[in-house]
């Protein structure tokens, strides 16, 4: 299974590899990939059957509980069989659908990187792993979205949508984390076996938030839906794909994995139920409202999805029988949907379902698949669509609570998925030739053979369901429910309320699709309400966190090195000054402090005078001079106290800086004002702050007791182990020599630093 | 004592922050000259001023016989002072030919590569 997933990710390596030429030539050859792993899935389909599962694991970081292991079941099974088979006509398709475009080669990469990281989602066993291939989907489906990368809207939408899913992916990974920290494991098939220690676990209810907020983004709930609507700019065999049939499914695939480990609570149930329920209604009704065929399948497959998610959440045996059939029944019927937009796109250039008319008069074959795929989704009897509504009908209609409210919503939700798949399956054939639909023909079977697979399928599996039950539909409900399975498919369950509700259905569906017309002033007519819609809302919020975060970089970091000095200061001084006011008791021991002498008196007494002098003096000469005067009374101060090496250094260095400064004080700049008063006064103000804080702080730490360890070390062996009597001078050149000898490498440095920079001449039309 | 050189450690800590904090150039030098001085000090005081016994053993003796400074941070201070020079001498400089190639001192006229804000 590794090598299966890892396939597609070595392919895409190899595509860009491959000349444009061989693209050119031998474009079909490209789909052998997933056609192989179609294959290989459908030949593991007997050791699936009965609820067992394969199971392989490569340790990867063992320490830290991540593996790559993975899991078939028939779960897994049913999103392989569709990743690599709708794949596999994807890629046929593409390759007259995109024929000769310039950037083929990175399409069918990407395109790859897809099918290999969805093929990880859903195969993986590791929280993990599974994280990181769904991030892989997000990230391989912004490219995708992006691929008309010339457009601005193209690169908006991807971002919109790389936006919402990667922190939905991340808001998801914090859960994962909580879940291996609360059930010490990441495996899904360990947790499978002790559920109860999540739904026990006190943060149960936020290990839920942070999974559906990964699902619901992924899968585009209700309030994170818009996304899907924008990914729609991407090339129509990416909708097919990725937004339609295999990605967004995703978030339903994971929260049908983890029902048996999370759910059957009332949290899990209910939540699910209420957002699905929002979702599908909500996106099914504003379906009816656009005119641009892949807008409005777009909405339909939102609706779609929050059928998928409400069943879900219903939990019983039924719901979750529908939802497995549903996400079959819907790949099925919505990728031959888009695939057919698709050429209709290609054949006639339009995608407005209101000026479209009469194709099937030039090509056949792709209205079949149309009629088809839009009976199916209407779920009339004999397609496949049929039976996935007869099993979601009765799981709502056997509900003990709420029944009759969810329901209707349900009728109302497939009456209108209904009418948007008849616009877009049979209207655009039907009728009268339009001045748009004149010169369109059949196209190369790379277009429409796919079409026709997809229906041909979804016909056989609603007239034989015995095809599918047994070895993919029931395989899926053990791998979502714990005991035994009671379930079955069959076409004729009896007249009963739910064959009525069927008829009612598809009566007043059909009422509505003749009776209401697609047009772009109901459209418009809907705009009016856009200021709620989350989208906007949520825009809103990405838009005003980008102003806060250019005006928070501005305020802090606005290129003026000594505000950045400020801001530091400040911080650092509220924070010292709170805790010196807070908790450390400020007491003196007067035995510590020596005596004043006269001498020291007059030195004390001069540093003021020449701190005060440097930064009151207007003139640059006394400025330096005072510069002067500090250094010499710190060398007094040295003198005083027993460091005679550092008075010698200091007067030397002192000496040689007045010299440097007088030596280039022609050259200097004049000692100017640049700054108003009340900018001085404010810097005042802090400079008096900061060092009165300094002031305090040595005077606390001055009144802790010293550690003399390290001193009294040097100080005993410097002349035993360095026969050196200046212990100062032992420990620089001896003790610490290393350290003294690369101090001066850096003097050397900085001496032939000073030397260019005298020398360099950086303006060669002015000598100096 | 000590309450006075902890006062004028302060003072120059203040004065060195408040000159760094000029637009001028010439100042902020001026600035990191006073703030060098004043952690020098501080480190200093923090070692225990201790008269007339400097940390160098009798001519005879082995070992110290009576008190003596501390010898750490009177070396630690004496590589600074040092550091302190290399730097001082390369920003009197890097100043003077500032000033030389682009005619100002003014630290705002030095920043308009930034995005303007």
């Amino acid at each position: 299974m590794l090598l299966a997933v890892l396939s597609g990710f070595i392919f895409a390596l190899l595509v860009p590899l491959l000349s444009k030429f061989a693209l050119r030539a031998i474009p079909s050859l490209l789909s052998a990939v997933p056609i192989l792993l179609f294959l290989y899935f459908i030949s593991q389909l007997s050791s699936i059957r009965e609820g067992q599962f394969l199971l392989e694991k490569i340790s990867w970081i063992p320490q830290l509980g991540i593996n790559l292991s993975f899991r078939l079941d028939g779960l897994s099974m049913l999103f392989s069989l569709m990743i690599t088979g709708i794949g596999a006509l994807v890629f046929v398709y593409t390759s007259y659908y995109l024929k000769g475009h310039p950037y083929l080669d990175r399409f069918y990469g990407y395109l790859s990187m897809f099918m290999a990281s969805m093929l990880g989602v859903v195969l993986s066993d590791n929280l993990i792993t599974l994280f990181i291939f769904w991030e892989l989907t997000s990230i391989s489906s912004f490219f995708l979205i992006g691929f008309n990368n010339e457009e601005e809207s193209s690169r908006k939408s991807a971002m919109v949508a790389l936006g919402i899913t990667g922190f939905g992916g991340l808001v998801m990974l914090a859960g994962f984390v909580w879940i291996g920290s609360a059930a010490g494991t990441y495996s899904l098939t360990e947790l499978m076996t002790q559920p109860e220690v999540l739904t026990g676990n006190s943060g149960y209810v936020w290990i839920l938030v942070l999974v559906f907020i990964g699902a619901f983004t992924k899968s585009a709930q209700f309030p994170f839906h818009f996304w899907l609507p924008g990914a729609m700019k991407a090339p129509t065999p990416v909708s097919t794909y990725l937004h339609s049939a295999t990605m967004v499914k995703a978030g339903v695939f994971l929260l049908a994995r983890f029902t048996p480990i999370l759910g059957n609570t009332p949290e899990w149930n209910w939540t699910l139920t209420i957002v699905g329920a929002i979702t599908m209604t909500y996106a099914a009704i504003h379906a009816l409202f656009r005119t641009d065929l892949k807008s409005i399948l777009a909405f339909s497959t939102i609706s779609a999805l929050g059928i998928l998610v409400f069943l879900i959440g219903l939990g019983t045996e039924e719901a979750l029988l529908g939802a497995g059939l549903f996400i079959l029944t819907h790949a099925l019927y919505k990728a031959a949907l888009f695939l057919i937009t698709g050429i209709i796109d290609h054949e006639t250039g339009s995608r407005d379902v209101s000026r479209i008319a009469g194709l099937q008069h030039k090509m056949m074959p792709v209205a079949v698949a149309g009629y088809i795929a839009a009976l199916s989704s209407a779920g009339v009897p004999f397609f496949l669509g049929f039976l996935s509504k007869e099993v979601m009908y009765e799981a709502v209609f056997h509900l003990p609570q709420a029944a009759l409210i969810l329901t209707i919503l349900a009728v109302l939700t497939k009456i209108c998925l209904l009418v948007a798949g008849f616009w877009a399956g049979i209207k655009p054939f039907t009728g009268k030739i339009t001045a748009v639909s004149e010169n369109a023909k059949l196209p190369s079977p790379r277009l429409w053979v796919p079409t026709i697979i997809l229906g041909a399928l979804s016909v056989s599996f609603g007239i034989f369901p015995a095809l599918i039950e047994k070895s993919l539909i029931l395989p899926v409900l053990s791998s979502m429910m714990v005991g035994p399975i009671d379930s079955y498919l069959a076409l004729w369950h009896g007249f009963n309320w739910v064959l009525l509700l069927s008829v009612l259905t598809l009566l007043i569906g059909t009422a509505i699709y003749f009776s209401w017309r697609p047009s772009e002033v109901k459209f418009e007519k809907t705009l009016r309400f856009e200021s709620f819609a989350p989208e906007q809302i949520i825009k809103g919020l990405g838009r005003s966190s980008q102003v806060f975060a250019k005006r928070w970089t501005a305020f802090f970091q606005n290129g003026y090195l000594r505000n950045y000095v400020i801001t530091i200061l400040i911080f650092l001084s509220v924070l010292v000054a709170y805790r010196l006011f807070s908790g450390v008791y400020l007491y003196l021991d007067w035995n510590q402090i020596s005596e004043i002498t006269p001498s020291e008196i007059i030195v004390v007494f001069l540093m003021v005078i020449s701190i005060f002098f440097v930064i009151l003096s207007k003139t640059r000469t006394a400025v330096i001079v005072s510069l002067g005067v500090i250094g010499f009374a710190n060398c007094l101060f040295f003198l005083y106290y027993s460091a005679p090496d550092l008075a010698m250094t200091q007067f030397s260095i002192d000496t040689l800086t007045v010299l440097l400064f007088m030596l280039v004080l022609f050259k200097l700049p004049p000692n100017k004002t640049f700054s108003s008063k009340r900018i001085r006064l404010r810097d005042s103000f802090i400079s008096l702050v900061f060092g009165a804080l300094i002031a305090i702080l040595t005077l606390e730490v001055f009144e802790e007791p010293t550690m003399k360890e390290v001193s009294e070390y040097y100080a005993d062996n410097a002349y035993i182990l360095a026969k050196g009597r200046n212990v100062v001078n032992v420990i620089l050149v001896d003790y610490r020599g290393f350290d003294t000898m690369v101090e001066t490498v850096v003097l050397v440095i900085a001496a032939i630093g000073v030397f260019s920079l005298m020398h360099l001449n950086l303006n060669p039309f002015k000598k100096d | 004592m000590e309450l006075l050189l902890i006062l004028i450690i302060g003072l120059l800590h203040a004065g060195g922050l408040y000159m760094l904090l000029r637009r001028s150039m010439f100042k902020m030098i001026i600035g990191l000259i006073l703030l060098g001085n004043g952690v020098n000090l501080l480190i200093f005081l923090l070692g225990r001023l201790t008269k007339g016994h400097p940390p160098v053993i009798d001519g005879n003796a082995k070992i110290f016989s009576e008190i003596y400074a501390d010898p750490l941070p009177q070396a630690l201070i004496l590589t600074a002072i040092v550091i302190g020079f290399g730097l001082q001498s390369f920003a009197i400089i890097l100043i003077k030919r500032v000033y030389q190639v682009l005619g100002t001192d003014d630290l705002d006229e030095l920043n308009s590569t930034d995005e303007e804000i």
